[in-house]
């Protein structure tokens, strides 16, 4: 219990850390899933080609793998993800402006790894629309974008929110990998810390650690639970 | 590929000509994006040069039988791990899923037949189970697997529980090997025994009454009926866990587990290697591809089971009516229907 108390500030900064990092993942993750979602369902044959390769890659290469060649590869070819230093923003996160490991290369890694399931979600949400939906507003002349803009994709949206919030959740919980890449003081930067630098009992801290974990998880979980139900009394 | 005609018409000549000419005209930039953002930088670094790609794919290079060696050696210990973790999850999941079934069972029992302390005794001790195997459930779903990984690696030697070191037909089976088993189980299994439990939960009660009704225990309600189905039902689901279990071997590093990730890393660093870029490609095409197949795998189950139900299923006689008829039928053949058109 004394390790948890102690300790009580890191832990705290820590779950900090990896909440911004899991806040700025899922937002570059839904821009890059939706991207590709649309390159997916687009009329054009090499856009769907790049989508299509995009998510077989990234759906099938372990995160470990990305994160290597991201955090230790890319530095080889100068890519430092400088574009991530938006001005204005590092105020509010002011780890993406300084060059304390890592932080901007996990956001990275991360974003283009969820991206690919991101991408999965959205479009199980487009096929889970009824096809007389579509052709009904393809009998009544609505062009391509009308009919992904009018018919399609808000009826996708309501199907796809909970795999969306799944895949969400599953990033919070990959997000740990990176304090184990030299990512500086995150939950699990502070946790591995803890127990091998500091010598502290493994128990306590793997609890207060996961812990730190659930607080994101949980509600999030809840939330969909929630959705999920009221779908369910809606139709 | 369906859902392609439905959002757009089929196109005539005319938008034939114009998609092909936007196609080419994409294909074209792509081709340019490629060559500006991938080609050039990397051949600005001298990442493309047979220095640092002949160890990996000239069999001619004096290192590529060392390097591939030792590679194999990796791909070895992350299948080996996988297959262990794989095996070991399935069991303990399908243990979780039928134990918290019996005891989920066991909470609307009164004992009736005992006296009142040992009743009250029993009902307390189902309940204290329960709540155990729901917060165990809960701690190692929501632990990231990297934090319990690196968790009983750390908690076992403390325990005075190491796992010993192994040797199995000449294939070597550290102690390592065991904790990131021992960890990926952890979490997996009480995945695989979610999803397990509510495969079971999903089935018509009329299982479970019909198997009471002709005498069977609840655990053998459980092992013979609920069980076999849910395992069925569920096994889509199933071997994609299975794919996640593979791509999580690769987490074995943090450990310091020998695996293929931790291989490739430590020869990319060697002195007369230095090609990390190389390696880290290598090693993300052969999960690319062995993780491709375990997908089409799980994509060809889900299509056949799909058609055995469809072809099980028995058609709701159809009475012919006038228009409007399918509206009177009852919602549950509605809904067959329309799983038969869909």
């Amino acid at each position: 219990m004394r390790a948890i108390v102690d300790n009580l500030d890191l832990f705290a900064s820590g779950f900090l850390l990896t909440f911004q990092l899991c806040l700025l993942a899922a937002v570059g993750s839904l821009l890059l899933g939706t991207v590709a979602a649309v390159l997916r369902i687009s009329p054009l044959p090499p856009l769907r080609w790049v989508g299509t390769a995009y998510v077989t890659v990234f759906r099938n290469v372990p995160l470990t793998v990305v994160a290597f060649m991201v955090v230790f590869g890319l530095p080889h070819l100068g890519i430092r993800a400088d574009f991530l230093r938006i001005p204005g923003l590092d105020v509010i996160f002011p780890r993406l402006g300084i060059e304390l490991p890592y932080f901007r290369m996990a956001i990275f890694a991360l974003a283009l790894y969820t991206g690919a399931f991101v991408c999965e979600a959205l479009r199980s949400g487009i096929n889970a629309v009824p096809a007389g939906q579509a052709e009904a507003a393809r009998a009544l002349g609505l062009t391509f974008t009308q009919n992904l803009r009018y018919v399609v994709l808000p009826q996708a949206w309501k199907a796809a929110v909970v795999p969306l919030g799944s895949v969400i959740i599953a990033m919070i919980k990959n997000s740990a990998i990176f304090g184990f890449m030299g990512l500086t003081g995150d939950l699990s930067a502070t946790y591995q810390q803890l127990i091998s630098a500091r010598g502290e009992p493994a128990i306590p801290v793997f609890l207060a650690v996961t812990v730190g974990f659930l607080i994101m998880t949980v509600p999030l979980g809840l939330l969909l639970d929630q959705i999920e139900k009221r779908r369910a009394v809606g139709r | 590929m369906s859902q392609q005609t439905v959002l757009y018409d089929i196109p005539g000549p005319r938008t034939r000509r114009i998609t092909a000419v936007v196609s080419v005209l994409a294909g074209l930039l792509l081709v340019w994006v490629g060559y500006r953002f991938v080609y050039q930088p990397l051949a600005d670094a001298g990442q493309l040069s047979m220095e640092k790609w002949g160890p990996l794919i000239d069999p001619n290079h004096e290192l590529f039988p060392q390097v591939w060696r030792r590679l194999g050696q990796g791909l070895r210990a992350t299948l080996l791990a996988a297959v262990f973790a794989i095996l070991f999850s399935l069991l303990f999941g399908t243990l979780l899923a039928v134990i918290r079934m019996q005891l989920h069972a066991l909470r609307q029992r009164r004992f009736p037949g005992l006296p009142a302390p040992m009743a009250w005794g029993l009902r307390g001790t189902t309940l204290g189970l329960n709540v155990i195997t729901r917060v165990f459930v809960e701690v190692f779903r929501g632990a990231p697997v990297v934090i319990t990984i690196f968790f009983v690696w750390r908690v076992l030697p403390q325990l005075g529980l190491r796992p010993p070191d192994l040797n199995l037909f000449g294939l070597p089976l550290p102690s390592l090997m065991w904790s990131l088993v021992i960890g990926l189980m952890l979490y997996n299994g009480v995945v695989i025994g979610e999803i397990l439990r509510s495969g079971m939960q999903g089935l018509p009660r009329g299982q479970t009454e019909a198997a009471y009704a002709i005498g069977l225990t609840p655990n053998q309600t459980v092992l013979r009926i609920l069980l076999p189905q849910a395992y069925r039902i569920m096994l889509p689901a199933l071997i994609s866990q299975l794919v996640v279990v593979l791509k999580d071997t690769a987490l074995g590093f943090i450990i310091t587990y020998g695996e293929v990730m931790r291989t490739a890393n430590l020869l990319a660093e060697h002195r007369l290697l230095r090609n990390p870029l190389q390696f880290y490609l290598l090693v993300g095409l052969l999960f690319i591809v062995v993780n491709y197949l375990l997908s089409k795998l799980a994509e060809y189950t889900e299509r056949r089971i799909a058609r055995g139900r469809r072809a099980a299923t028995v058609r709701p006689p159809r009475v012919p009516t006038q228009a409007g008829g399918e509206e009177a039928e009852p919602a549950a053949t509605g809904a067959t229907t329309g799983d038969q058109r869909g």
